[in-house]
């Protein structure tokens, strides 16, 4: 099913130009010098859309791990802390966030960050706190007696969350940190607003140079299209690899 | 503290225990001395698992004291993690690790809280896995166990950690008759080489086999104890009587 609908896709993105007569691949044609030149600049963002999203969700893992923990607690106030993180930051929009981190944080701080890191502060902000949900969600499917069982072994908490509770934790919330992965994907796009050179931005200048915006953002399209199926891959490996030895 | 508490190796003494407006526990004592075995049984909702959960900590009582080994656990981390180290326990529903093998489902316990070596600890592992009779599926996932093996796998665990108590919370109840013996068998085995047990089960053979003492809980109160012989033949109270005609004749 996978496999033919991406087959599907890829037909319909190459049947296209066919489509009508208002098509002028020769922008992006390879066959010509500048449209190999053109092909290649717009190929040169895909360096820090991929730097940028691989950064800012191994940040926000770290970040929404951490995050899920008070959420499991007991005492009341201690799990309020999950919450207002997690009611806080998924509240704002990532666009925002984005203008937000760039333009106002040299105000509140006097410190000024350069594009890159600000887009990565802002996505890995915004993510956090879905990552820290997912992490709550997968804590919370594992098994009471799981932790009793730990309890049983005179495991401290550390360990307990380290070698018992995470490890399972992770494999049932592998497909929802894929989805996630291949959103970031996606919302480093949006960084191109303050000037990230990644595909987006890449797309823009190309489009305000030759004036073919059909072409360049189908091409752009294309672009995360390859990129998101060959993530999807890569996790469903993962998951089918990691889950193999628990099956009875 | 009483001059016979010293001759205890878990000492009782007045426990309740509420889960909302339910009454787990209401006024238990009971003494456990070293080496003894004891076997509680009682109707579901009795207040067995949670009195022995009480013992190691996995709920904590409200009024009255649990002494185990001369530390009374006040629910502070340094008794509890004092007392988790002597007691272990197995559960209805094993529990074990389904991510790891049977080998470092063994060892994890040793290794974290033990401070043991890896090969000291697959070592030891293996010398419990061959007392529970099942070294050959040491490298196996829990999932290729039958119920039995798993729950053996479970005992083993437990072992491991090198307790001077062991509690067993109805370890055979979610086994398939033909794996119960098998279980039984490890426990029986046990029982004999001087282990401190107190089991919540229903298996009266067992009971009648190993038990020095038989403990018969109803509505959170211990409402009889008794050495087996006894219990077995005379129980003294109508309450008691009433649930052995239902698991002795069915």
């Amino acid at each position: 099913m996978r496999r033919a609908t991406k087959y599907l896709l890829l037909a319909v993105a190459l049947l296209l130009p066919g489509c009508s007569g208002n098509w002028g691949w020769y922008v992006v044609n390879p066959m010509t010098e500048s449209g190999l030149v053109n092909l290649k600049f717009l190929l040169s963002g895909l360096y820090y859309t991929i730097l940028l999203s691989v950064t800012a969700i191994s940040i926000s893992i770290v970040v929404g791990l951490v995050i899920a923990l008070p959420g499991l607690a007991r005492n009341p106030y201690v799990r309020s802390i999950n919450r207002v993180y997690v009611e806080l930051v998924r509240a704002v929009p990532i666009l925002v966030l984005i203008l937000w981190v760039y333009y106002g944080m040299p105000q509140l701080a006097g410190l000024s960050i350069g594009v890159f890191w600000a887009g990565v502060i802002a996505l890995a902000l915004s993510d956090s706190a879905f990552e820290a949900e997912i992490f709550r969600a997968g804590m919370q499917s594992v098994s009471k007696g799981q932790y009793e069982a730990a309890h049983s072994v005179s495991l401290n908490y550390a360990d307990t969350m380290r070698f018992v509770i995470l490890p399972q934790a992770i494999r049932r919330v592998l497909p929802a940190l894929g989805n996630q992965l291949v959103y970031m994907l996606k919302m480093s796009s949006l960084v191109s607003v303050i000037g990230m050179q990644e595909l987006t931005r890449k797309a823009n200048e190309l489009v305000v140079t030759e004036y073919r915006p059909l072409e360049v953002y189908t091409v752009l399209v294309l672009e995360y299209l390859v990129l998101i199926l060959i993530v999807s891959a890569g996790v469903r490996w993962l998951e089918r690899h990691m889950q193999a030895d628990e099956r009875g | 503290m009483p001059s016979s508490g010293s001759e205890s190796v878990i000492k009782i003494a007045n426990v309740y225990k509420q889960f909302g407006d339910f009454q787990a526990l209401k006024d238990v004592s009971l003494d456990v001395a070293p080496g003894e075995r004891v076997v509680v049984c009682g109707p579901s909702g009795s207040g067995k698992s949670t009195l022995i959960r009480c013992i190691n900590g996995l709920e904590q009582h409200e009024t009255g004291t649990i002494t185990v080994d001369g530390v009374e656990l006040d629910h502070t981390g340094t008794s509890l993690k004092a007392i988790k180290v002597k007691v272990g326990m197995v559960f209805q529903q094993f529990n074990l690790f389904p991510h790891l093998t049977v080998l470092e489902n063994l060892t994890l316990g040793p290794i974290r809280a033990r401070g043991m070596t890896k090969p000291d600890a697959g070592e030891l592992a293996m010398r419990y896995l061959e007392r529970v009779r099942i070294p050959e599926q040491a490298d196996k996932y829990p999932a290729k166990l039958s119920g039995g093996q798993q729950q053996r796998v479970a005992i083993a665990r437990s072992l491991c950690m090198e307790p001077s108590i062991m509690l067993f919370d109805e370890p055979t109840s979610a086994l398939d008759p033909e794996m119960i013996n098998e279980v039984l068998e490890v426990m029986t085995e046990l029982a004999t080489s001087g282990m401190t047990m107190i089991c919540v089960t229903h298996e009266t053979g067992f009971a009648r086999r190993v038990a020095d003492k038989m403990v018969f809980m109803d509505q959170g109160e211990i409402v009889e104890a008794a050495d087996p012989e006894k219990f077995f033949t005379a129980p003294e109270t109508q309450r008691c009587r009433d649930f052995l005609d239902k698991i002795l004749h069915h």
